[in-house]
């Protein structure tokens, strides 16, 4: 109850301060702020475009902090999240951690997100929206204690060529030991930092836990560090780019998430997303796998998720997709000019038989909005591999330093 | 390990009903039931040496013919004739008493209250009327129906056609009304207002004044006995009576009645049962499982939340399935003497419900956890139309009371004794000295029915029959049609449409659509 | 002597809704009113020196914006100010707030819940979905079920097409969702007490239905359909009060030349061979129309106005059991200084949208349950709120005027008439729960002004005093309002209309019942009404 009476004064503050706040305020030239989750958060910091470039040609420092994060833990931890998401977690090792997705019993995908496995019975699942009811609710017949951890942990997320150049300038030691979606603890401030071989660009990469007390000093050690491998901290326009070079969706981005639907139509399954790899038929049940299988089997999948390419610098960001000039077939929901693969590429939901059967003659009518006139472009648009931007130092261990 | 075409779990009249048919159509059928004898709440059992009762459902008034027919249980012992009972409203003044199938005809009211009556009645039954066909089938089916459930459902749209078209209005503005405002529409008298509403509110958690509460009224007039709508009677030997012809009728058709054989939970295998494992660790195979007991033991206890979505365990848990319905079993010296009733009308149904308003003031502590302090019940003397429960010259009572909430506050062992004292006052004001003669008595609490009976909530229907959890929404959508989020499984119990009473449908139901979606 | 094309019975907003449409349609219309004022329930009245009283309906969220554009109202001086918080006072002396804001609404639960911070998402969205498909019914006259006429055919398949767009679950839901109780269907939400009370409010106001009624749900529906220029479900102020609305419809109304006359008490409708002629006046006068449209109540309407021999036996018998209880009361108040509430933080948001003092679902119940035999609650649920604070030109500079909705008040006290002693000690009950949050209250006040059912049917003529002009179960929605068979706003007496809040959608100050009719009747004289938007579209 005093709890309860000591948080009135959270209206105070509309847009709640990360951890690192006092670091991005102090770099933060544009005063370009947006509302992530309720957290006051850089679009950018000093230059977009310099800050994209920041991320493909040295290190880029991006505060994760207002990722949501539970920790899952318990004599069931395993068996809960086995049955919570759709690939198996028999499978994750201990300081491993995998992209995984989640969905409701009718197969409608509630969020994407990535499960660490912290110990054998305990996780961290971190994704873009909130779920405590469904987690608790999913707990139900399960020896397993869910806790939300956003506020009291801090993350950050170091990527780019030169970031474990930074990490070991940092002290991080044994962390060239560490594989592509690798766990471990190191020391930091008389406590822990839990870094991840992970993250959001396509990129070499990793992405660092600390409680909240210890992030200003986190942040200090590594742009101190960082400082001779050109490190520089960026805001979100930058990362989106990044993002979309590599091919990741975000939730209510390029779907919408199925607690979030209003419009029973905008629910979408795995297989729709092109998540459809992650669903394990194999494994024991898990949440919405009667209701995938049998669209799988009756052939009711409505949509698909592709890369596009479009002729053209245009970027073609909600452009609708059509079909031989004049079906319209679907939705661009995310899009940019690649700098790194020097193409117009697009990540797009259709609906199918196109881009799954019905991949060719595809166009994109593009309004690209100059000097308060509309140009309309009709684009053909070819659909290709994601990603579009595929690095070899990401995968590489002992990773190069530069 | 041994196997069988069908196993159904639970051993009560739907689990017996459901049983029966899938034997008969060929198919090998293993009935458990936990306890040492079939029946579950519809057994007769001696609750004081040489006073034996109808341990819940006590009167019969809608046993479906077609199970009638279909298990030929008039072959195996079942006597429907010649026994429609009176229901004896208990007043301030003189009793009021519907004569014939819920009163064809009536005494104790002026002649104008009865002829208001007789247009009611005949315009209730008229509409219940319409909704019979929907009780007795599967409910329709949302994402599209084959066309003979379309046909089916199109003759219901025609039968309320044929009311024609002032009665359909009608009809349509009184679906979901009060069963309170619907009475003052049309009577004037306190008791038989009382009656009626008690009636339509009684197993449920609702006043006569809470929307939708008519419902109850028409579900009890959709029942019938011997092919008259709204009859009603004791059955001879009490309901174990009706249940041992039904066990009979099984045992006829081939089905292995295992009792005293506790299930403890459903084997599934992607996402398909195949089985069950028995308390003692045994297993049993089967293509099928038929569950007849309480869908949330079906779901949560025998299957498990691992094997369901978690959206299915959340929609099992929301069902409301708090019973509100307490059972008073009295073994009387002597036979009581309800104030102004005939001696032959007291082996009709006595209700003590004084007006609606009382129902409704009755109901209002069940809304905070707390019993009526004037409780309103149903009683009958059945050792008056069947000597054999009781000995020479002493009397049985069993009384269905409310209102009574599962989740009492401050617990049942320790509000028992007051209810009892409560209810007891009440009885005493309608047969003065009944307190004397009492020898022994048993108040089966919603708590101790959940116990004895093994009915989560201690609720009659296993979940409330109001408009919300009914059709393709009972117990929930998604198992609304008796086949469920599991291949292989079906419900069949009174969790399920139409809902609970002693009518055998949703067994009957649950055996069509295991034969209509199984070879 | 003049004919007029159309009579309307009552200056509420719905009668004036109506008489602006037709008139614009190009009829000459006449308004006649009893009281000197005008408006109906919808009134900002100066009932003591520089205070204006919203002193009957006091937020304004359900009134239609295509009825606002068609009529020009804004330029008639309407302006509508969105609520910036609200809160529930709990009786440990803390308080749920509500905020406009997504993230410090959802923090502002998390103190109560983290689980239901969160739930709320689901429940706001599951609400939203309901919304979605009755809010294109509030425009359109409910077809006729029984009825093989085109139009009806052609709306029922409307409706059938709407709901045959649903997927199945969304079907389940629904037909669950509009049978269920308030209280039921935010269990399934939420555990926190005063939570499901806060959010179970709109179940309840105006209905004499408690929380745990079945039916509530759909109730909550009815208040969560209004919007505030787009922003669904927000609630606000009428600027100038209540009264604004009615003056900018009587404004626009005159301007396009109609006629309103004040202290014109209808005694009764002219009726010959089975077809309205005009309405007699209280003193006898007659006035001579070729339509009558009544914005009274039905029961108002056909059992006063309308001779019983010009009615069917079956209509007459369904007025007659047309379900009207009044189920609440006004206490309006005037300040001479803004109310302190220690529990709240200085200057919070919450003091510029609605206050509560019933911080659980069984204390609004029990309110209920007192309504049930006949007596003001006793410790009744209030929806309080200070319009001065968004806008001061109601009263003299930092005074305040307080309007507080009251649940539940009975129509009669235990088989009596209220009396003016009763009134009182229903006042009291209302004085002492306001003070017991906010101390200093009584020194304050200024004037004070009790409205019982009894006044509400006196002054404003609402039978009974229900605000809605009939509850809203299901056996009065849609095909069933007022009573089958005359849903579409026509009587059994040929050229006799209803507009008023007993028909289709009902009740608020939303203007829809008066809009629809005026369709109605254009279609009956074979009249464009180009001038009506169609309903905006719910994309």
């Amino acid at each position: 109850m005093t709890d309860r009476r000591k948080a009135q004064s959270h209206i105070d503050q509309l847009r709640l301060e990360t951890p690192f706040h006092p670091r991005l305020q102090a770099l933060a030239q544009q005063n370009d702020w947006y509302d992530w989750a309720g957290y006051k958060a850089p679009a950018s910091l000093w230059d977009e475009e310099l800050e994209y470039f920041a991320i493909r040609s040295q290190a880029a420092l991006f505060d994760i902090s207002p990722m949501v994060k539970y920790r899952i833990e318990g004599r069931d931890a395993e068996a809960y999240c086995n049955r919570l998401t759709l690939r198996d977690v028999a499978k994750l090792r201990v300081g491993r951690v995998h992209y995984t997705a989640w969905c409701d019993e009718e197969g409608h995908v509630l969020d994407d997100g990535t499960l660490f496995r912290l110990a054998g019975d305990r996780f961290r699942l971190c994704c873009q929206e909130r779920h405590l009811p469904w987690l608790l609710d999913s707990a139900i017949g399960f020896d397993v204690e869910i806790a939300e951890e956003t506020e009291t942990l801090a993350g950050l997320a170091v990527q780019g060529p030169t970031a474990f150049a930074v990490l070991c300038s940092a002290g991080f030691e044994g962390i060239e030991r560490l594989r592509p979606f690798d766990i471990a603890d190191f020391q930091h401030a008389g406590g822990v930092v839990t870094i991840s071989r992970t993250g959001f660009t396509g990129d070499l990469g990793y992405e660092l836990f600390v409680d909240a007390g210890s992030a200003l000093s986190l942040w200090d050690r590594l742009m101190d560090a960082g400082h001779q491998h050109g490190i520089r901290a960026i805001g979100y326009t930058a990362l989106n780019r990044a993002r979309i070079e590599a091919g990741f969706i975000v939730a209510n981005a390029d779907f919408i998430t199925a607690e979030h639907a209003i419009r029973a139509d905008r629910v979408r399954m795995p297989d729709e997303i092109g998540l459809g790899w992650m669903v394990d038929a194999e494994k024991g049940h898990f949440n919405g796998r009667r209701a995938i299988l049998a669209a799988r089997s009756g052939g009711t999948l409505q949509h698909v998720l592709v890369g596009l390419e479009i002729e053209g610098n245009v970027p073609a960001e909600h452009a609708i997709v059509y079909h031989r000039k004049k079906r319209e077939v679907g939705l661009v929901t995310a899009a940019i000019w690649s700098p790194t693969a020097k193409r117009n590429v697009a990540i797009a939901s259709l609906q199918r038989p196109h881009g799954d059967t019905v991949i060719d003659d595809l166009w994109v009518e593009i309004y690209a909005l100059l000097e308060l006139q509309y140009v309309k472009l009709m684009k053909r648009a070819r659909i290709i591999e994601r990603p579009f931007v595929k690095l070899a130092r990401r995968g590489a261990t002992p990773p190069g330093m530069s | 390990m041994t196997s069988s075409d069908a196993i159904v779990i639970g051993g009560g009249h739907n689990g017996l009903v459901a049983a029966t048919l899938l034997a008969r159509s060929g198919r090998k059928v293993v009935l458990l039931e936990a306890e040492g004898e079939v029946g579950g709440a519809a057994r007769t059992h001696e609750f004081h040496p040489g006073f034996r009762v109808s341990s819940i459902a006590h009167i019969l008034n809608r046993l479906h013919p077609d199970v009638v027919k279909a298990m030929d249980l008039q072959r195996h012992g079942l006597t429907l004739e010649g026994r429609a009972m009176a229901s004896v409203a208990l007043g301030d003044a003189e009793p009021v008493v519907l004569r014939g199938a819920y009163g064809e005809m009536l005494d104790g009211v002026p002649a104008s209250e009865a002829t208001a009556w007789k247009e009611l009645r005949a315009q209730l039954i008229r509409y219940a009327g319409v909704l019979t066909p929907l009780l007795a089938r599967r409910p329709p089916d949302l994402a599209g129906m084959p066309l003979s459930e379309k046909l089916a459902l199109g003759g219901i749209g025609l039968s309320l056609r044929r009311l024609g078209r002032e009665d359909m209005r009608d009809f349509l503005r009184m679906l979901l009304m009060n069963v309170s405002d619907v009475l003052d529409e049309h009577l004037t008298s306190d008791a038989l207002r009382g009656l009626v509403a008690f009636d339509a509110v009684l197993g449920s958690h609702l006043g006569p004044r809470s929307p939708t509460s008519l419902v109850g009224l028409y579900y009890r007039l959709a029942g019938e006995v011997g092919g008259v709508p709204g009859g009603q009677m004791l059955p001879q030997g009490g309901m174990g009576g009706v249940v041992s012809a039904m066990a009979a009728s099984a045992a006829e058709a081939g089905v292995a009645i295992r009792t005293g054989t506790q299930v403890a939970r459903i084997l599934v295998e992607k996402g398909r049962s195949v089985g069950v494992g028995l308390a003692n660790g045994e297993e049993l195979r089967a293509a099928t499982i038929v569950s007849a007991i309480n869908p949330r033991t079906t779901f949560l206890d025998l299957v498990g939340s691992r094997d369901l979505d978690t959206g299915i365990v959340r929609k099992v848990q929301n069902v409301r399935m708090k019973g509100n319905v307490a059972k008073l079993h009295l073994a009387l010296d002597r036979v009581p003497d309800f104030s102004g009733v005939a001696p032959e009308d007291h082996k009709g149904r006595l209700v003590i419900a004084p007006s609606a308003s009382h129902v409704e003031r009755a109901f209002n502590p069940a809304k905070y956890g707390a019993f009526s302090p004037e409780p309103v019940m149903e009683i009958v003397l059945p050792s008056l139309s069947d000597a054999a429960l009781a000995p020479d010259g002493a009397c049985v009572l069993s009384a269905n009371v409310q209102f009574a909430p599962y989740a009492l506050k401050g617990g049942w062992n320790e509000g028992r004794p007051a209810f009892q004292k409560a209810i007891m006052a009440q009885l005493e004001r309608h047969a003065p000295g009944i307190g004397s003669s009492v020898i022994a008595s048993e108040l089966l609490t919603p708590a101790d029915i959940e116990t004895r009976f093994q009915m989560p909530g201690g609720h009659w229907h296993h979940g409330e029959l109001q408009p919300d959890q009914m059709l393709m929404s009972r117990p929930f959508f998604g198992a609304g049609g008796y086949d469920t989020p599991i291949d292989g499984l079906f419900l069949a119990g009174a969790g399920s449409h139409p809902g609970g009473g002693v009518s055998g449908v949703p067994g009957m139901n649950a055996a069509r659509r295991v034969m209509a979606v199984t070879q | 002597m003049k004919t007029y094309d159309a009579i309307i019975i009552g200056a509420g907003h719905n009668g004036l809704v109506n008489a602006c449409y037709l008139q614009r349609a190009g009829l000459d219309v006449l308004v006649v009113e009893k009281n000197d004022w005008i408006g109906g329930a919808a009134v900002s009245r100066e009932l003591t020196p520089g205070f204006l009283y919203s002193n009957c309906s006091y937020v304004c969220s359900l009134f239609r914006p295509e009825i606002m554009r068609d009529l020009e109202l804004p330029k008639y001086g309407l302006q509508v100010i969105a609520y910036e918080g609200g809160a529930v006072l709990t009786q440990d002396g803390d308080y749920l707030a509500s905020y406009r804001d997504h993230h410090a609404h959802r923090r502002e639960y998390a103190r109560w819940s983290a689980r239901d911070a969160e739930a709320y998402e689901r429940y706001a969205r599951d609400v939203t979905r309901q919304c979605r498909f009755i809010q294109p019914l509030l425009m359109r006259t409910a077809p006729d079920p029984m009825s093989f006429r085109p139009r009806d055919l052609s709306e029922l398949a409307y409706l059938g097409r709407k709901f045959a767009g649903l997927s199945a679950p969304e079907m389940a839901e629904m037909l669950r969702f509009w049978t269920m109780s308030i209280s039921d269907f935010l269990d399934e939400y939420f555990e926190t007490d005063v939570i499901k009370a806060y959010l179970a409010l709109s179940g309840i106001i105006g209905t004499a239905l408690g929380p745990m009624s079945p039916g509530t749900a759909y109730v909550l529906l009815h208040h969560y359909m209004g919007e505030v220029d787009g922003s669904v479900g927000a609630w606000g102020y009428a600027r100038g009060g209540m009264g604004a609305v009615t003056q900018a419809l009587a404004d626009s109304f005159r301007a396009s030349g109609g006629t309103i006359r004040t202290e014109a008490e209808v005694d009764r409708v002219l009726v010959r061979n089975g077809e309205t002629k005009g309405v007699v006046l209280a003193g006898g006068e007659e006035v001579h129309g070729r339509l009558v449209v009544s914005n009274a109540d039905v029961k108002r309407t056909f059992l006063k106005l309308v001779e019983e021999k010009e009615l069917p036996d079956p209509f007459l018998r369904r007025v007659r059991n047309f379900k009207i209880r009044g189920s609440s009361g006004k206490v309006n108040i005037a300040l001479d200084s803004m109310p302190e509430f220690p529990a709240l933080p200085k200057d919070s948001p919450c003091l510029r949208g609605d206050l509560h003092f019933t911080d659980s679902v069984e204390r609004m119940e029990r309110a209920y349950d007192d309504w049930k035999e006949e007596r003001w609650s006793a410790d009744p649920f209030l929806d309080m709120v200070i319009p001065t604070t968004l806008d001061p030109t109601m009263a003299p500079p930092g005074k305040h005027f307080m309007s507080c909705f009251v649940q539940y008040c009975p129509p009669k006290v235990e088989g009596r008439d209220w009396t003016d002693a009763d009134r009182d000690a229903f006042a009291e009950t209302v004085i002492s729960q306001i003070a017991d949050y906010s101390p200093g209250f009584r020194d304050r006040i200024v004037h004070m002004e009790v409205r019982t059912p009894r006044e509400l049917e006196a002054e404003v003529g609402l039978t009974e005093g229900n605000i809605f002009q009939g509850e809203l179960t299901f056996d009065q929605l849609l095909f069933n309002r007022p009573v089958p068979g005359y849903a579409q706003y026509r009587s059994p007496v040929k050229g006799l209309y209803m507009c008023g809040s007993s028909t289709h959608p009902g009740g608020g100050v939303m203007g829809a019942p008066g809009r629809n009719a005026a369709a109605e009747m254009l279609r009956d004289l074979k009249r464009p009404a180009g001038h009506m938007s169609e309903a905006h579209d719910v994309i």
